[in-house]
């Protein structure tokens, strides 16, 4: 099973549309599940929504966060820290930039990677952009 | 502490919050993201909406509760950072704690936020708040003094360049302003303080 992949933007529709994004390149070959916006529908994040995500995702393989600002990072964090045991080791959330990591980590995970493999991919943007 | 003695603290502690909800959110859209005073304000009135079960809890409990319902509702980073601080606290804190207790208790719910936010003092953040009342507090100050510790601790943000939050992006430019989680962070401890000073 690969891993799977869960998209967390302060905006619904960066959310909705990098997922659309990751579904064009890889197709349903990898679990997938976004979520955008805070508790109202507003701009910001939903711990309800995010915890739906992961399990939407789940993967016995795990599952790769991916974030844009800050209360993303945070919340996915804190949702992670609130899933039970045996779930808990098997969610990482990845320090990428949240669209072309989406679609990055998918494609890795596509390939049947493990979750450090599919994290680290996704992480590795940042060496590439960087100066 | 009885149930009515209980709702009656969260309730003014939580109303501080939520009548400054608009500054609170003018302080983060200069140097923020402009939602903390709304995020906090969803928060709380969801502590508020479920006060009479909230309250009837033993204290640990209670922390725990309020911890919790900030963590799904607020929406933000403060739902996690806030959230972390009341969940650390319940846990930490015995049913009938003494002054010692709630020093020890407040330590390690700080050790919590720091973790959870990846963030130590002295980086513009409500930290900076926490840790000089905590100090206070273990240093046997009388509650007027912890009040005035954390105006003087959330005045002192205003020169500060923020390091982390979102705060972090304006580097040079974050400085002037106060931090909207230590004013926040001010304002919830002078209204217990006020809460506990008026106490029946």
């Amino acid at each position: 099973m690969n891993v799977g992949i869960v998209i967390v933007s302060h905006s619904p529709k960066i959310a909705e549309g990098a997922a659309d994004m990751v579904r064009q390149m890889v197709g349903d070959s990898v679990p997938l599940a976004f979520t955008g916006g805070n508790p109202d529908g507003g701009l910001g994040t939903d711990m309800a929504g995010i915890m739906a995500a992961i399990d939407t995702a789940w993967s016995d393989a795990g599952v790769a966060i991916l974030v844009d600002l800050g209360g993303a990072e945070t919340n996915a964090e804190m949702a992670v820290s609130l899933l039970d045991d045996a779930r808990r080791d098997r969610v990482v959330v990845c320090n990428a930039p949240v669209v072309e990591g989406a679609v990055i980590a998918a494609t890795e995970a596509s390939g049947g990677s493990p979750l450090d493999v599919v994290c680290r991919a996704a992480e590795e943007i940042y060496g590439a952009i960087a100066p | 502490m009885d149930q009515h003695a209980s709702a009656r603290l969260l309730t003014i502690v939580a109303n501080a919050v939520i009548a400054e909800a608009e500054p609170l959110t003018a302080l983060d859209q200069a140097i923020g993201d402009g939602d903390h005073g709304v995020n906090m304000k969803r928060g709380l009135e969801a502590v508020m909406a479920d006060l009479p079960a909230i309250s009837a809890k033993p204290l640990p409990e209670m922390l725990k509760s309020i911890g919790m319902a900030l963590v799904m509702k607020v929406g933000g980073a403060s739902g996690p950072l806030y959230g972390t601080l009341f969940l650390e606290l319940g846990r930490a804190l015995p049913e009938k704690p003494t002054r010692a207790d709630v020093a020890a208790a407040f330590a390690a719910a700080i050790r919590g936020v720091m973790a959870r936010g990846k963030s130590e003092p002295g980086q513009k953040t409500m930290l900076d708040v926490l840790v000089p009342v905590q100090a206070a507090l273990a240093d046997g100050a009388d509650p007027p003094r912890l009040k005035q510790v954390a105006a003087d601790a959330a005045e002192a943000t205003v020169p500060m360049q923020a390091i982390r939050g979102r705060a972090s992006f304006l580097g040079a430019r974050s400085i002037g302003h106060m931090d909207p989680g230590a004013r926040s962070s001010a304002l919830m401890i002078a209204a217990l303080v006020d809460a506990l000073e008026t106490q029946a």
